[in-house]
């Protein structure tokens, strides 16, 4: 167990200032919030469940990673109500969290020195539906006057950067299952430039009836009605993936400006990160997931072997976890590093995912504790994959590897590191540049 | 940030005429593109005009497959980077393609491949709940906009970083800033980056229309995009893309390059007040414009253009006026300003790769393109706006700005690299 490091000073003078962690909020199926998300993944509570939105008799598959119970009212701005769609008010939901959990008071820090990047995949979806729903049945005069903004893919962003006075560099970064990756890799890119803390993340929503009928068309659905078997990465008998929505948004900060204006805790920091796509479909080059994950690595500074646990993509589709367990395998060797795979209970998020991991692993460093692979009971042999199942495993983690694969060949991996490794990582540096002088 | 980073290879297919050359003549003979909508039936819409590509995704180049698969922008985007790639005279398939980085921006995606498929699977917008027997193959694709950066990529051979920048009507700044950024830490040798948007749909115009933000000025279309003039009255929408060969600068020297720019400078602010509404003090973008002078080493006196958002809206042309005396001094008033969103008209996220492009064609052919349509400037606007006839002017360092929905404001200096070519 690795407690979180609670000490005034900044680094050592002259050493890399990093990018530390510090807030978590979370917007999961099984959870909304952080404490509640990890209570559900360390039991195995599941967040999968059949479509409450709309009655989905007729549609290939009827299994979502819903959130049920969030209402907006109370947690989100009157006036924002209109205006906003499912996925910003769950954005903005898990930012609240995230800042509280940060004791981030924006209007008290300089506005240019906070930015907000985040990633979303699908937008506004439910009220794009609506308004154009409108549109065909009664006339383009009935559109929202807020469709032009609510729907496209950088409203999470602009919303939260209104709602906190935020007006540092900010951005959106599309790129399916791996872009909330991609996020948290800009936001630590803006934080290593100069900008003081980043609110970053992603969270995603399209579950209304036009949204699961885009969903039901990217092949890896699952068309398994058991919602204990519909999601089973890894297993041998694994079918498929189940569309959900959510996902978590982290404060990011300097770590010299986290501790200047005392945070009360950092959580770990983001070590490395990287990101790759796979060569086009037909070529007979290498998938780039095994590429992502060494960048990653060496641009934390480790090797494999310093890693304690993996976080995986585990698309449920066996075709991909295949191809996944042999990109672990290439770089860690077999049955070498434990893998998980908590998105079991909650689906697949698309933008949301990565984040959520990324929680995940945070707080498996805080405990010690691997939340397990629900759902997978029996994992083939020939995958050589040490997968964490049936309960959550005790173990002294200080690195975390988390991997995620965007639809269409994106990759992309980041490296947590407790803060403590970190002041290992510092001391042993100090020391090889006092052996090198 | 350590690496140069210098533009190498221009692609463009813009309304008016598709191509890198057929854009620059249009720019530079100061003739617009804007026409009444020919997509569908403008008549039950407040604003019918736009700005078109004739594009003919065959004719382009494209084949069948593709063009069943791909939405409208992704073709855009790929045929313009097919053009860069050539521009740039590198041999694609003979580079790394773990060093090859794609960046694309997009504000909309796919959305008038998903306008047109829910159209089909809602029976044209009677059923509530749509019908999934109708799906298209590739809906996923449409509603997920990856899938254009990762047309690009195949196109381009590229394994490296790839993604789409999405914010908002800056996207094309922001994406050319992003793909910077990856060969200044070293991440990528290559990136072939650049924006596309393809938004000329009823649910775009409609959603434009209810807030009024696109001109209503629907009798003379060739003039409908009006930047600074008394008379304007909002934007006119409009598609394209462009794409750009960014190349570390001494990857470009050592196979002795064309090089046409060199990116010098970039930054983004949000101003954090409203989702479409823009203060008249212009402070962030100025803010945005001050850092990428500062990344630049130049201070305001240096630059020699400015490409302006310029939408055509009262509100954008008088917040970037103030933004511009405000990050630049008395130097506002001496510096040649236009906007080239008169011409091509405004593209969403793709008209900040454009105008990337525009200024950097404004570096190496020392011409500043006008700004069509302005015959009586709003006495707000006081700053020399270019009316009308493009201009002979010795450009070696060019400020391009952007603002978009959601708060962006984006500024990117581009300087003429010295010894090559003056």
């Amino acid at each position: 167990m690795t407690d979180t490091v609670e000490i005034a000073d900044g680094p050592p003078d002259g050493l890399e200032d990093r990018t530390v962690i510090t807030g978590l909020g979370t917007m999961a199926p099984n959870g909304m919030n952080t404490a509640d998300y990890w209570a559900a993944t360390l039991a195995g509570r599941s967040g999968i469940e059949p479509l409450r939105r709309f009655d989905a008799t007729g549609y290939p598959s009827a299994l979502a990673g819903q959130i049920t119970g969030f209402s907006a009212e109370g947690r989100i701005p009157g006036r924002l109500l209109p205006q906003t769609d499912r996925v910003t008010r769950l954005a903005l939901a898990a930012t609240d969290e995230a800042l509280a959990d940060a004791a981030v008071v924006p209007a008290e820090l300089e506005d240019y020195g906070m930015g907000v990047v985040t990633s979303n995949a699908t937008g506004g979806f439910e009220f794009t539906h609506t308004e154009i729903h409108k549109l065909w049945t009664k006339g383009p005069q009935h559109v929202s006057v807020y469709e032009s903004f609510a729907w496209f893919y950088a409203v999470n962003t602009g919303q939260i950067s209104i709602r906190h006075g935020m007006r540092g560099p900010s951005g959106v970064i599309v790129s399916e299952q791996a872009g909330g990756l991609d996020a948290i890799g800009q936001a630590r890119r803006t934080i290593r430039s100069g900008t003081s803390l980043s609110v970053t993340g992603g969270v995603e929503s399209s579950l209304d009836p036009w949204g699961w009928t885009c969903h039901q068309t990217n092949g890896h659905i699952s068309r398994t009605s058991d919602p204990a078997l519909a999601f089973r990465p890894f297993d041998a008998a694994a079918s498929g993936s189940v569309p959900g929505e959510g996902g978590a948004i982290l404060v990011l900060e300097s770590e010299r400006a986290a501790r200047k204006r005392g945070a009360p805790r950092l959580y770990g920091e983001i070590a490395g990160y990287a990101a790759t796509f796979d060569p086009a479909p037909g070529s007979d080059r290498r998938p780039g997931l095994a590429r992502a994950a060494r960048l990653a690595l060496a641009d934390a500074g480790i090797e494999p072997g310093d890693v304690d646990v993996v976080f995986a993509d585990s698309a449920g589709v066996p075709r991909l976890d295949r191809l996944e367990a042999e990109a672990i395998v290439e770089v860690f060797g077999r049955d070498a590093v434990p893998v998980t795979a908590p998105k079991s209970l909650v689906g697949r998020l698309c933008a949301g995912g990565g984040p959520l991991d990324v929680v995940a692993a945070v707080l498996a460093i805080r405990d010690g504790l691997v939340p397990p692979t629900f759902h997978t009971v029996d994992v083939p042999e020939e995958y050589g994959l040490d997968l964490v199942r049936g309960s959550a495993r005790p173990l002294d983690v200080r690195t975390a590897l988390v991997l995620a694969r965007g639809i269409r060949g994106f990759n992309a991996a980041i490296v947590v590191r407790g803060i403590d490794r970190a002041v290992d990582r510092i001391v042993e540096s100090d020391a090889k540049g006092v052996a090198a002088a | 940030m350590t690496s140069r980073v210098v533009i190498t290879g221009i692609g463009v297919l813009a309304p008016g005429g598709n191509g890198t050359k057929n854009f620059w003549d249009l720019l530079t003979a100061g003739r617009t593109a804007t026409r009444r909508i020919s997509f569908f039936d403008p008549s039950p819409f407040r604003s019918q005009v736009a700005a078109e590509c004739d594009f003919d995704p065959a004719v382009a180049g494209l084949t069948e497959r593709e063009i069943r698969r791909m939405d409208r922008a992704a073709m855009l985007a790929v045929v313009a980077a097919r053009e860069s790639m050539q521009d740039s005279g590198l041999a694609f398939d003979q580079l790394d393609p773990t060093r090859v980085a794609v960046s694309v921006g997009s504000a909309v995606g796919a959305t008038t491949s998903l306008e047109r498929e829910y159209l089909v699977l809602s029976d044209g917008g009677r059923d509530w709940l749509v019908d999934p027997a109708y799906a298209s193959a590739h809906l996923y694709d449409y509603l997920t906009p990856g899938s254009i950066a990762a047309e690009v990529a195949w196109a381009v051979g590229a394994e490296g970083p790839t993604g789409i920048v999405s914010s908002g009507c800056t996207s094309g700044l922001d994406s050319v800033g992003y793909a910077r950024q990856l060969i200044a830490d070293g991440t990528a040798d290559i990136v072939v980056a650049g924006a596309t948007d393809a938004p000329i749909s009823p649910i775009a115009v409609a959603c434009f229309d209810a807030i009024k933000a696109t001109t209503p000025n629907n009798s003379d279309p060739a003039a409908a995009s009006r930047p600074f003039d008394l008379t304007r009255s909002g934007f006119v929408l409009a598609e394209g893309a462009a794409m750009l060969v960014l190349e570390n600068y001494d990857h470009a020297r050592r196979r002795g390059a064309h090089i046409y720019a060199e990116i010098t400078g970039y930054a983004t602010r949000s101003n954090a007040y409203h989702m479409t509404g823009l203060k008249t003090d212009g402070r962030e973008m100025a803010e945005a414009i001050r850092q990428a002078l500062d990344q630049s080493r130049i201070d305001p006196t240096a630059v020699d253009y400015i490409n302006a958002h310029g939408s055509g809206t009262k509100q954008n042309d008088r917040h970037e006026t103030a933004a511009f005396k405000r990050s630049l001094g008395e130097h506002a008033y001496r510096i040649p300003v236009s906007s080239i969103k008169s011409m091509v008209g405004h593209s969403l996220g793709a008209i900040g790769s454009i105008e990337v492009a525009a200024c950097a064609l404004s570096i190496e052919y020392g011409v500043v393109p006008p700004t069509a349509n302005l015959h009586n400037a709003d006495a707000e606007c006081d700053l020399d706006y270019v009316p009308i006839t493009a201009r002979d002017h010795v450009t070696n360092t060019v400020l391009s700005v952007g603002s978009g929905f959601g708060g962006f404001q984006t500024a990117m200096v581009l300087r003429r690299v010295e010894g090559v070519k003056a």
